[in-house]
């Protein structure tokens, strides 16, 4: 982690968003963008600049589902868990993409970090369910095997 | 009728006035009935988390009693068919959760989950234990967590954050994953933690307690080949409590004396000795500061070493404001080093404190000489009563007995250090020229007495005005010292960690803010009855300074930190 | 930039007038279910083939517009997702289904230079051909008010919002009405929040216009976090100045100027084009300082969720916005007196401010007369679930659920059974086929222990196990709990492990009594209306469905043949001729028995995995 610049793209967004503690969410937000996750070195420079303890700055991070304290994969496969995706059997597509790639509910992201599988709630696209999205692209109407096929899509473009 | 502007409202069937009450809790109380309740502290925020509080109103509606004003023409209901089944379900819940080896727990007996499941007769927990393995953090030297035994009532986080602006733990993750924790989960030592204690004051379990060092005292006592020589602060005399039979604030110093004599210490010695000469070394620190005139003022107190720790933390560029003068502790250690060189004997000195916090000033790397430290271990006053209670000593019964000599003499003005403004009224009797008692009385109505957070006086010193700040609770101090940096001026604040002082301490038995008042008010009655009231009037301070410190004061009794790197034990 | 009254007008008239001068239009929509199946890629093709073939085309709502020009616009979700990508040809209506992007040489040549429909593409039901849009029984019991402009304007200009009569609201509010006539017309409009609670909006209203305290705020929330419902992102998305103006409205109303946008995470383009309605609105200057020369401020900001179910919650909703973590607070104080900053707000959902407009144009009778007289106006609802016709309706409040349901949703898919709607999501309940004939309105809804919350309904068939369907929703309130009080954090997960062991076949007796249990000790003491409601699914379903229970718990059955582990698979010994092929393929060794003679599966071992039954020669393998 080159801390130098990434004090220099905080200061840029702090720039932006202010200093204040109502900008936190959007302020994390903002750093996961660039990073694709909050690298541990930017709490305690949050904590300097915006008067909030790390501790504090860390339990909003790990309140909300979309900050990831770890880095991601290239593909963040998110399969929908809403009831709508439930009902029409998303959970078999979850366990292909698990299984196929080795991962589970505990390790999300693959060793070489290609990969990235979790569910997302509800994506509000229950009229193609069930639906995968990676890296928010959707895919509608998905089964198993058409997730398998995806996976062998995407590893080609690797 | 002639009650036309009193509020009335019915508890339980029974009439009560409303009288400013901030919430159904409070008011509930006026009618002799204690709720039951985890997360409610009348110094915290309104958490309203536990559930355990609700009641029930006309209409058979529930309300939290903690967060509910009361209104005019309300009728609650504590104690329903309803209210008790969703209380013991909250609790068989908390259980089922629960570490449940309560007898093995530090806090057994004094754990609230375990006193609400003995009132509500919790005799079947019908949900499989799911409590995680225990998970013990004792990075820190002066508490120890176990986040098994949480309840994630959030009163350690509100404490560390809202009462101590300290800010180390905080809620993280959330739902059944939540936890409350240090940033990335870092061990409490490396995180800003001051060691303060007051979470563990706060905590209704055993999830945070006192550190226990009571076995290497233990240790150090059976060995006959040791000299063991104890120091035992102000504020631990007031504060026994309840569990070996004391009332809140009763002075049970000659007691304590007494107990620790036959548990075999050799040595027994009253830190407000080494206080008076803290009075003396601050006043002149003081007087020189104010006499140059310049910089470096105001002068911050540097008893409380959770406060030194959170200044070299927070705010580093003020410790060359924090006076030099060592803690009345380590003063008391030192000297007593010093005085007991010549013994053949291996030497342990012991300190009794309210203080948790102290425990890390011990191992500080400032006070050992050539590797060993001046306290070789410091004891709460928790750790305290439960080592009296495994003598079997019955301390009612007990004859109290005096402290030793060669250090055997004490003033009025280092008895009150152990509670909020004392360390400033000390300082102030040594300063005023005029020694009458009358002015020793006015000293005492400065504003510098009391319970309150904050406190400021003006006092004349010689020609000049001081002003000065007297403030407990870290966040009261970080508030003044925000105010400072803007611009306003004090020459003197006298900063204790702890809301109301050591009285208060982190290491201290539980008390409410009702008997910590006591312990304060047991202080004071103490100096009243000392027949000395001024440090300078000690006649063993004359002895001490030309005999042990002389020509070694700066060495002895003053310290210059390092900063915030501290090695840890 | 408008500075008066008349300025606004004038433009409004213009663009109407360029609208209606240009009647051939192309809408191609861009919701998020087209998007997906390529209508972008529709949109662009077809544009291009328009240059190609000459036809002048505009993408935009131009100033002056040729007569003779298309006019091709991304029209975002009119609501058939199950039909999409969806094309619709003006003036005739044509409503062109599952378009390919190979099939847009022949609408142009067809239909635009020809005037031809192209059949094919059409939607046909039962044998019958329905060529325009409303001739389709979907839309037809449909009362489209909120989402009426969705799926029939690009969202990404304001001229286009203003050639359908938009900002004429907000106009009449500024200049015609006091603020007390505003919250007046509300009040008397009696509209409901759309969140859920149903609590009365202009009450709401005026109790923040009560409050001394400034500066007040207006919050809307967008966090719709319901699994299965998707209204609010299609008003956000597809006609995002219509809400954008009811908070305006609202902020006129209380004194409040400045407003606040909480949007879900995982609705990226909801954001997006909410930013450019913002945008617009400012550059035309009615958002800003001194709003058309009338001295009134007011301005809109957008906050990103971070994903968080609970953060739907009004007081974690503006503990987020705070930059907080997202946990709801005790109450008292309320949010009318303690929001948002700890000041006044005003804190309604999308759909809510979305109906203020039209009430405010067409006054408060006018929108009684839509719906029954507690719960008036419409109720947009996600459809989804086992019923043919998903996708986005809009009734009037109190339309029957088996209309709902059989004439728009077109019935059950596959010729199912109807076996249950989930409504209100996981905080609502379940309606059964003797609830079919139950108008949706809060007050009916309520009375039968489900709520409309926002308005999902997931439509469940005989094939549905209702058990599995409690501990879906239980999993998901679970894992959604803040975590801070107790009953809801240790409550429902307490709820889940006995919901979890009953579809697993370890379920016990006593196990529906404390599920009970545990529900009323929840509904009585959690913290917030999340938590409190978080129960709703499992009671609904014990009550309905109790039955079902009773065979997972004391049969070891799932009556829908749903649950996997309640599988058994056996080998009909009459058939088995002892080959032990299947033994040899079993993962887990829970086949034995000796050659040439009946194998038997160990049901303790068997992990219901069925591969087994595809690998015995002689059929001899099935499921029980």
């Amino acid at each position: 982690m080159n801390t130098q610049e990434l004090y220099q793209k905080t200061d840029a967004i702090l720039a932006r968003y202010g200093t204040e503690e109502r900008s936190m969410i959007a302020v994390l937000q903002a750093v996961q963008e660039e990073y694709a996750y909050l690298p541990r070195e930017v709490f305690p420079y949050l904590s300097e600049r915006m008067g909030l303890s790390e501790a504090h700055i860390y339990g909003v991070a790990t309140f909300y589902e979309n900050f990831s304290l770890e880095p991601k994969g290239k593909y963040v496969i998110k399969v929908c868990d809403g009831t709508a995706c439930h009902v029409r059997k998303s959970l078999p597509i979850l366990d292909r993409l698990r299984e196929e790639l080795g991962l589970s509910a505990d390790k999300i992201t693959t060793d070489d970090l290609n990969f990235t599988v979790q569910t997302v709630a509800c994506l509000g696209a229950c009229g193609l369910a069930p639906a995968v999205t990676v890296n928010d692209k959707v895919y509608p109407a998905m089964t198993p095997d058409k997730a398998s096929e995806l996976l062998k899509t995407l590893k080609e473009t690797l | 009728m002639a009650m036309a502007n009193k509020q009335f409202m019915t508890v339980d069937g029974i009439p009560v006035e409303i009288n400013g009450e901030k919430n159904l809790l409070e008011l509930i109380r006026k009618v002799g009935v204690k709720m039951p309740t985890f997360c409610y502290h009348s110094e915290l925020s309104i958490y309203g988390a536990c559930r355990m509080c609700m009641v029930e109103n006309q209409w058979g509606g529930l309300e939290a009693a903690c967060s509910t004003p009361p209104k005019a023409g309300m009728e609650i209901r504590t104690n329903t068919e309803r209210l008790r089944k969703y209380r013991k379900m909250i609790l068989e819940l908390l259980l089922a959760n629960h570490c449940r080896d309560c007898t093995t727990c530090d806090n057994n007996g004094t754990c609230k989950l375990q006193d609400l499941a003995m009132r509500f007769d919790i005799n079947d927990v019908r949900f499989p234990n799911t409590a995680e393995k225990p998970k013990i953090e004792d990075s820190s030297v002066s508490i120890v967590r176990d986040a098994h035994k949480c309840i994630l009532c959030g009163d350690c986080v509100r404490m560390c954050n809202e009462v101590q602006n300290v800010g180390a733990i905080d809620f993280a993750h959330r739902g059944s994953k939540m936890t409350i924790s240090t940033a990335f989960d870092i061990p409490l030592a490396e995180s800003p933690c001051v060691g303060c204690g007051q979470c563990a004051q706060a905590c209704p379990t055993g999830a945070i307690v006192v550190k226990n060092d009571i076995a290497k005292v233990w240790k150090a006592l059976d060995d006959r080949g040791t000299k063991v020589t104890v120091q035992i602060a102000p504020a631990v005399r007031v504060a026994l409590g309840r569990e070996l039979g004391i009332a809140p604030g009763e002075n049970a110093m000659g007691r304590i004396v007494a107990a620790l004599r036959r548990m075999g210490f050799d040595e027994i010695y009253d830190t407000s000795t080494s206080a008076d000469l803290t009075v003396l070394e601050e006043s002149n620190e003081l007087a020189k500061r104010l006499g140059e005139g310049k910089a470096e003022l105001p002068l911050f107190s540097s008893c409380c070493p959770a406060w030194v720790r959170y200044c070299e933390t927070r705010y580093p560029e003020l410790m060359e404001h924090v006076s030099t003068c060592k803690s009345p502790m380590q003063m008391f250690a030192a000297v007593i080093r010093e005085n007991n060189r010549t013994s053949s004997r291996k030497c342990v000195h012991v300190a009794v404190m309210p203080c948790t916090a102290k425990k890390f000033e011990a191992v500080r790397d400032e006070f050992k000489v050539e590797g060993k430290q001046d306290v070789d271990y410091v004891l709460t006053t928790q750790e305290l009563v439960r080592m009296i209670k495994e003598s079997g000593i019955m301390f009612r019964d007990i004859e109290p007995e005096a402290v030793d000599m060669p250090f055997g003499t004490m003033t009025g003005a280092g008895v009150i250090f152990g509670v909020t403004g004392g360390v400033t009224e000390a300082v102030l009797r040594r300063l005023a020229s005029d020694k009458s008692n009358t002015a020793l009385m006015s000293i005492a109505y400065t504003g510098v007495r009391g319970m309150e957070g904050v406190k400021e006086a003006r006092v004349m010193v010689g020609e000049k005005e001081v002003r000065i700040g007297v403030v407990s609770g870290l966040k009261n101090a970080s508030d003044l010292i925000e105010r400072i940096k803007a611009g306003e001026h004090f020459d003197f604040v006298e900063v204790m960690a702890c809301p109301g002082g050591c009285v208060s301490g982190g290491g201290q038995p539980f008390a409410s803010n009702m008997e910590r008042e006591k312990r304060g008010a047991g202080l004071y009655s103490a100096d009243k009855l000392c027949s000395i009231k001024r440090s300078e009037e000690n006649p063993l301070m004359m002895s001490l300074y030309n005999g042990i410190l002389k020509g070694r004061v700066h060495e002895l009794l003053h310290v210059h930190y390092h900063g915030a790197k501290q090695e840890d034990h | 930039m408008l500075k008066n009254r008349q300025d606004l007008i004038d433009l409004r008239a213009a663009c109407r007038d360029a609208a209606k001068k240009q009647t051939r239009k192309i809408l191609v929509c861009t919701g998020a279910g087209c998007v997906s199946s390529g209508s972008l890629d529709i949109y662009a093709r077809l544009v291009e083939l328009l240059r190609d073939r000459g036809i002048p085309c505009e993408v935009e709502l131009a100033k002056d517009p040729h007569d003779d020009s298309v006019r091709v616009t991304k029209g975002g979700c009119p609501g058939f997702c199950e039909i999409g990508p969806l094309v619709r040809i003006d003036p005739e209506g044509y409503l062109y289904t599952r378009v390919k992007v190979s099939d847009c040489e022949e609408i142009i040549d067809k239909t635009i230079v020809a005037g031809e429909l192209v059949e094919r593409l059409v939607y046909k039901k039962d044998g019958k051909v329905y060529a325009k849009k409303n001739e389709i029984p979907f839309y037809q019991k449909q009362k489209r008010l909120v989402l009426e402009h969705c799926g029939e304007i690009d969202s990404d200009s304001i001229r286009e919002y203003l050639s359908v009569g938009g900002y004429t609201a907000f106009e009449k509010a500024l200049f015609d009405m006091s603020a007390d006539d505003i919250v007046n017309e509300i009040s008397e409009s009696n509209l409901r929040g759309r969140g859920g609670g149903g609590f009365p909006t202009g009450k709401k209203w005026s109790q923040v216009k009560r409050q001394k305290a400034t500066p007040k705020y207006i919050v809307c929330n967008g966090d719709e976090g319901d699994p299965g419902a998707f209204m609010d992102r299609s008003v956000m998305e597809d006609d995002p100045h219509r809400m954008l103006e009811g908070m305006m409205i609202a902020g006129l109303a209380c004194g409040a100027s400045e407003g606040y946008i909480y949007v879900r995470a995982e609705y990226p383009v909801a954001v997006k084009k909410l930013s450019r309605a913002i945008e617009q609105a400012t550059e035309l200057g009615l958002l800003g300082k001194d709003i058309l020369g009338t001295g009134f401020d007011f301005t809109i900001r957008i906050n990103r969720g971070a994903g968080a179910f609970v953060c739907g919650e009004g007081s974690a909703l503006t503990a987020s916005i705070e930059g907080k973590r997202g946990m709801p607070r005790v109450k008292p104080p309320r949010t009318v007196e303690h929001g948002l900053f700890n000041m006044p707000t005003v804190l309604n959902n999308v759909e809510t401010f979305a109906n203020v407009p039209s009430i405010i144009e067409n006054g408060a009778a006018w929108y009684k007369s839509i719906g029954p007289e507690n719960s008036p106006g419409t109720k947009a609802f996600a459809l989804t679930g086992n019923v043919v016709n998903t996708g986005l309706i809009e009734v009037p409040m109190g339309t029957p659920l088996r209309e709902v349901i059989f004439d728009i949703g077109g019935g059950i898919r596959g010729g199912a059974e109807f076996k249950a709607v989930q409504i209100g999501g996981p905080s609502g309940g379940c309606l059964t086929p003797e609830q079919l004939d139950l108008p949706l309105d809060f007050d009916s809804l309520k009375k039968v222990g489900a709520m409309i919350g926002s308005g999902g309904l997931v439509v469940m068939d005989s094939n549905t196990c209702m058990v599995e369907v409690a501990r879906f929703f239980m999993h998901f309130t679970q894992n959604e709990s803040c975590g801070k009080c107790v009953p809801c954090r240790e409550g429902t997960k307490r709820m889940l492990e006995i919901l979890e062991r009953i579809v697993a076949g370890k379920g016990r007796d006593g196990d529906i009594e404390l599920l009970l249990e545990l529900a009323d000790t929840i509904s009585a003491t959690a913290l917030c209306g999340l938590g409190k409601t978080a129960p709703s699914p499992v009671v609904s379903t014990i009550k309905n469905f109790r039955s079902e229970y009773e065979a997972h718990i004391y049969e070891k059955r799932c009556p829908a043949g749903n649950c996997r582990k309640l599988k058994r698979i056996s080998i009909d010994p009459a058939l088995c001729k002892g080959c032990s092929k299947c033994s040899r393929g079993c993962p887990v060794g829970a086949i034995s028995g000796t050659l040439k003679q009946p194998f038997v599966i160990d049901q303790e071992k068997c992990i219901k995995c069925e591969a087994c039954v595809g690998t015995c020669p002689f059929h001899a393998i099935k499921e029980d």
